[in-house]
């Protein structure tokens, strides 16, 4: 089917709004419709990436009309990864996070599943598009109905945590926008692979300069990059499970994504590494975000919060690698934009779990969990030995990359910080598992680690999908080379 | 001196927009009520359309509509005499973003009105510490 | 030399990983778990034993599992180092194994199929090490070891196992992602390769400080090994039930760390880079300091677990000691000493685990006259204690005597004199225990004029490894061959 890539975007959109409608109709019809629509986009997706790596990067004319005038979508091999890597998670979510969504939204599900339908298309949207304000529009789209959501988990803190999100946001997407601006004004074209060939060798003009820098500092708001991080963690904390798990997984990683299309795509690498020569002050910036996010992270009482810096940590990593300036630093920074959105979602996936339990989920309260919740906790161990870097699972490859780029380009500093936020990530994780292991709640040692505690474990539908994404962590892990070797090297030659 | 002056006035539609931007940017980061802050964005957003809708603009050009009638009779249409459309067109997209932004921080407001009745922020923050 | 490529180590490693779930779903049929374990155990040994001939007759036999980066792959190959070490461990958990029940049962512990679930864990990740092709594929079984591990050390889940646990991961951990990761990185980042060659994979891009910090990295960071000053977590790791610090704390856990030490001396440096820059007496004036301090530490020592402790400190260092002499004689004995002292610290600890169980005595001095009580284990103590001090009729003497002439052939007198007045101090920390048992008078005694053992389970274990103790000083062929081969290999190879 020639229609593929228009599928992918457009499943999701249809029968998010028909579920919409469906409100009105029938209630319950709303969660299959809906579901449907994602399963059909991953299927698209892992079709066209297979075509991506067969045949090369497939151009898609929306409506017919032929760039620079109509909008196209241009899929090579690292979006239709991310693409891949977007529906399916979207996909996944929405099985495991259908009890807890019921739970905590309560009657208002149905139509909050129109909402998380277009947020999916959004980011689906900003992945796929070739078109420099299509993206702009797109993230948008993506960053309103993540505001929306975001209001819909805690009560009290949501409505100022997402207005908070959304004063930060339009700040990024402003900026974005005006980087736009300028770029169009230099060029007359707003086609990603037009604009990239009607600037090239305009590398003294102050207008793409401006261009570029609106458009980088844009994005790295949005991805919330260390100085610009503070929206996210509350944003992330008080935002409702189902949200959370697909958020935190996707969105940076969407945003980063962005970052390296711009980068290679629109301004291409001499421009930036040659001519302006910024790789050595962002991979600094980078280095302090990598430190700060972890030790911010140390601080916090609230595990869903100290994920979140987490989550700032790691945004750090991937900047810093594609910022390298070289091919290993860039593909440690790809493979972990691959690798972070794993294992982002199987610890938010056994965050879930724990919140559908015991509702608040600060550290002191998780006494004894090891014994109530064993398989959920399982997939939380995997999940975080894969963020400290624990071979075979999948985060400790690309920080293997990431760090050999570092030390190819002499950036000591850098690698030092992954090393020490492997180790803050190993206090952090430890001194979780500690509580969940020795101090035993309310009641005294169990006898065996199963027996009656298992009524406490999390609904089959959650711990399916959280054991096994949690199992993935380690076969992508294995696999590391093969998408290394299948898609990042020849994306990047 | 003058050739600062001139640059300001060649570029005036540049430092308009400049200017509204600062000033919205500084509503939403140093106001403490809720409603300013949002007022602050949407003035932010609109320095962004102005700076759209001014890079579109030429000097002596009219509105992009070709008639019929011009090319009936055979006259060379001139890309100069028309303003360009395409920033207006992108802009109206913008403009239903911010609209949509707007709207919705406006009942955001409302809900945390009604939960804590105040909508300055410091005070927010106090209630929320102390719960 | 020639290759074979047999899937037989994958197996090896997998055994006891695959009866996991199958011990997990036992977990109220106690006899069935137990039996489970041992048919894993039983076959694990016997896949081992089946690759001895060929590793004799000098064959490499090897497989590549995932490749991940050129010169990294995740790969086995089985050698006479490896052979040798995978021999003591898988034979020597089968023992374990029997040992442990009657241990645990003895004292009715809790969370048991966790405990031997670990336990399966740990040993496969131990045959993992031993078989590993390279320094990737070493480092991480022995994160895997380290993490599997844990859970065992702070089995009683009380505060005095959170802080020992604590301790522990501080200490392993810590070194071998602040260390031995940079460390690695650094190697294949200026080679290429992390691939084990038997010349080191180094062809001077190495200067010598460069060389001395990166051989200090290693030798530190695989703490394990217990090189001070990075040694107190064994001792506090004592916390653990005593078949965990028999198995993991004698032998597995320990050994990994001096195994790992050799093998970057070894294969990574190699034997001739290390003599040209004489790094070799670096690493050996480290050992010997070790040997020396530690030994006296032992003295002090009234707990019977923790003397042992210091004691494995100290005859740990033999064998890098051994190693480092770079001598063929000094390898063979530093290399046998790893199977000689395994059978006799076992010995030794099952003993101090057998007077737990039967007495409920944890400290040297309320041991007085317990050798009327328990004649047969305080009689096994005497021969593990043998030959933990190097005296015929034991394997100990013929590992010590290779490391005397070691030093011999290359000249070091000083080491000599380590090795010499060492033993003294086994002696002297381990005689005083078992003359007391014995020799004392009515009034001394602490315990009744009765003959009462630990139960059978604990007591056969102790004495089968007691009688191969025994045996070794008559049999050594298989372990004194593989050395001399693995020597062999590393040196005129």
């Amino acid at each position: 089917m020639e229609n593929y890539p228009a599928l992918i975007v457009v499943a999701p959109f249809i029968t998010g709004l028909l579920a919409g409608l469906f409100v009105w109709i029938e209630k319950r019809l709303s969660y299959p419709i809906v579901l449907t629509g994602l399963f059909v986009s991953a299927l698209s997706a892992i079709q066209v990436l297979i075509r991506v790596i067969g045949s090369g990067p497939i151009q898609y004319k929306l409506g017919g009309w032929s760039p620079p005038i109509g909008i196209e979508y241009r899929i090579d091999l690292l979006n239709a990864m991310v693409l891949c890597l977007v529906s399916g998670v979207a996909f996944l979510n929405l099985i495991a996070s259908y009890k807890s969504a019921l739970k905590e939204i309560g009657d208002r599900a149905s139509s909050y599943f129109t909402v998380y339908n277009l947020f999916i298309t959004g980011l689906l949207g900003v992945t796929i598009t070739g078109d420099l304000f299509n993206l702009y529009v797109l993230i948008e789209i993506t960053s309103l109905t993540s505001y929306a959501q975001v209001a819909m988990g805690d009560r009290d803190r949501g409505p100022l945590a997402s207005l908070n999100y959304i004063f930060i946001g339009v700040i990024g997407a402003s900026f974005y926008l005006l980087g736009v601006g300028y770029l169009y004004m230099y060029t007359g074209s707003l086609n990603m692979a037009d604009v990239a060939v009607l600037i090239k060798g305009s590398q003294g003009s102050s207008t793409v300069l401006t261009a570029f820098i609106l458009c980088i500092l844009g994005i790295w708001i949005k991805m919330a990059l260390f100085p610009f991080h503070v929206w996210l963690p509350n944003a992330y904390t008080y935002s409702p499970v189902i949200f959370s798990r697909v958020v935190a997984p996707l969105m940076t990683k969407v945003m980063v994504y962005i970052m390296i299309r711009l980068m290679i795509t629109v301004f291409g690498y001499d421009y930036i590494f040659n001519t302006l020569h910024l790789s050595e002050a962002v991979v600094w910036l980078a280095t302090i975000a990598v430190l700060a996010g972890g030790v911010m992270a140390l601080a916090q009482k609230n595990l869903k919060k100290m994920l979140t810096y987490i989550i700032v940590s790691e945004i750090g990593y991937m900047v810093g690698g594609a910022w390298m300036g070289n091919q290993l630093g860039m593909t440690g920074a790809i493979l972990h934009i691959f690798n972070d959105a794993l294992m982002t979602f199987a610890l938010f996936l056994a965050v879930g779990n724990m919140v559908y339990r015991i509702e608040k989920v600060d550290i002191t309260d998780l006494k004894g969990l090891f014994g109530k919740m064993p398989w959920t906790m399982g997939g939380f161990v995997l999940a975080a030995f894969s963020i400290i870097g624990v071979p075979p699972t999948c985060g400790f490859f690309s920080k293997w990359y990431l760090i050999l780029g570092a030390l190819e380009k002499g950036a000591y500093h850098f690698a030092a910080a992954l090393i020490v936020s492997s180790l803050i990530c190993a206090v952090l994780f430890f001194k979780v598992f500690e509580i969940c292991f020795f101090e035993s709640g309310s009641h005294g040692h169990e006898h065996s680690s199963h027996g009656p505690a298992v009524i406490e474990e999390a609904p089959v539908s959650m711990l399916v999908i959280s054991g096994l994404v949690s199992l993935s962590l380690i076969v992508a892990g294995c696999y590391s080379g093969t998408i290394v070797n299948t898609i990042i090297l020849p994306f990047l030659k | 001196m003058s050739d600062v002056l001139s640059l300001i006035i060649a570029k005036y539609n540049y430092w308009l927009y400049v200017i509204l931007m600062m000033i919205g940017l500084y509503g939403m980061i140093a106001k403490n009520n809720l409603i300013k802050k949002v007022v602050g964005m949407n003035i932010f957003q609109t320095a962004i359309i102005l700076f759209y809708v001014s890079i579109g603009y030429k000097t002596n050009a009219s509105i992009p509509i070709i008639t019929t009638a011009d090319t009936a009779h055979g006259v060379v249409v001139r890309a100069a005499d028309y303003i360009n459309p395409l920033t207006s067109c992108l802009m109206l997209t913008a403009i239903v973003v911010s609209v949509a932004t707007f709207g919705y921080a406006m009942a955001l407001a409302v809900r945390i009105y009604q939960r804590y009745q105040t909508l300055e922020e410091d005070e927010l923050r106090m209630r929320l510490s102390e719960e | 030399m020639e290759t074979i490529i047999s899937i037989k180590p994958l197996l090896a490693v997998l055994v006891s990983l695959l009866v996991i779930p199958v011990l997990v779903s036992s977990s109220d049929k106690p006899n069935v778990r137990e039996s489970w374990t041992f048919i894993a155990g039983i076959i694990k040994f016997l896949i081992v034993l089946s690759m001895l001939p060929a590793v004799l007759s000098q064959k490499q036999i090897v497989l590549t599992l995932f490749k991940i980066a050129p010169g990294a792959d995740i790969a086995f190959r089985v050698d006479a180092l490896g052979m040798l070490f995978a021999l003591v461990a898988s034979s020597l958990y089968i023992i374990t194994s029997m040992y442990s029940i009657g241990y645990m049962r003895g004292l009715n512990e809790h969370g048991q199929t966790r405990f031997v679930s670990f336990f399966a864990l740990a040993i496969s990740a131990t045959i993992g090490a031993a078989f590993s092709a390279n320094l990737l594929t070493l480092y991480l079984f022995y994160e895997v070891l380290s993490l599997a591990t844990y859970p065992l050390v702070t089995h009683h889940q009380d505060e005095n196992s959170r802080i020992s646990g604590r301790k522990y991961l501080v200490f392993i951990l810590g070194t071998s992602i602040g260390l031995v990761l940079p460390a690695m990185i650094y190697c294949y980042h200026a080679t290429g390769t992390l691939e084990f060659a038997s010349g080191g994979i180094f062809s001077g891009q190495l200067s010598k400080p460069a060389a001395t910090v990166l051989l200090l990295m290693f030798v530190f960071g695989f703490a394990k090994a217990g090189i001070m000053p990075v040694h107190s977590w064994l001792p506090a790791a004592m916390v653990a039930p005593t078949p965990v610090s028999a198995l993991l704390h004698a032998v597995a856990v320990v050994k990994v760390g001096a195994f790992s030490i050799v093998r970057v001396i070894t294969g990574i440096f190699g034997v001739d880079f290390l003599l040209s820059f004489h790094l070799g007496s670096l690493v050996a004036a480290i050992a010997s300091i070790t040997i020396i301090v530690s030994s006296c530490i032992a003295l002090t020592q009234d707990e019977f677990k923790r003397r042992l402790a210091y004691s494995t400190i100290g005859q740990l260092s033999y064998i890098i000691l051994g190693v480092a002499l770079l001598s063929p004689k000094g390898m063979t004995g530093g290399m046998l000493h790893i199977a000689m002292h395994a059978f006799g610290k076992i010995t030794l600890f099952f003993c101090a685990g057998a007077i737990f169980v039967a007495t409920g005595k944890k400290y040297i001095s309320q041991m007085v006259g317990i050798g009327k009580r328990m004649p047969l284990t305080m009689i096994a103590f005497l021969i593990g204690s043998m030959s933990i001090i190097g005296l015929p009729p034991t394997g100990g003497f013929i590992s010590k005597w290779y490391l005397v002439l070691g030093t011999l052939e290359g000249d070091q007198m000083i080491m000599l004199f380590v090795l010499l007045s060492s033993s003294l101090l086994n002696a002297a920390y381990f005689m005083p225990i078992f003359y007391k048992a014995f020799f004392c008078t009515k009034e001394e005694s602490m315990f009744e004029d009765k003959i009462e053992e630990a139960p059978m389970m604990c007591v056969i274990p102790l004495l089968i490894t007691a009688l191969i103790s025994f045996g070794l000083f008559f049999f050594p062929q298989p372990f004194l061959d593989l050395a001399k081969l693995a020597v062999k290999g590393f040196i005129g190879g």
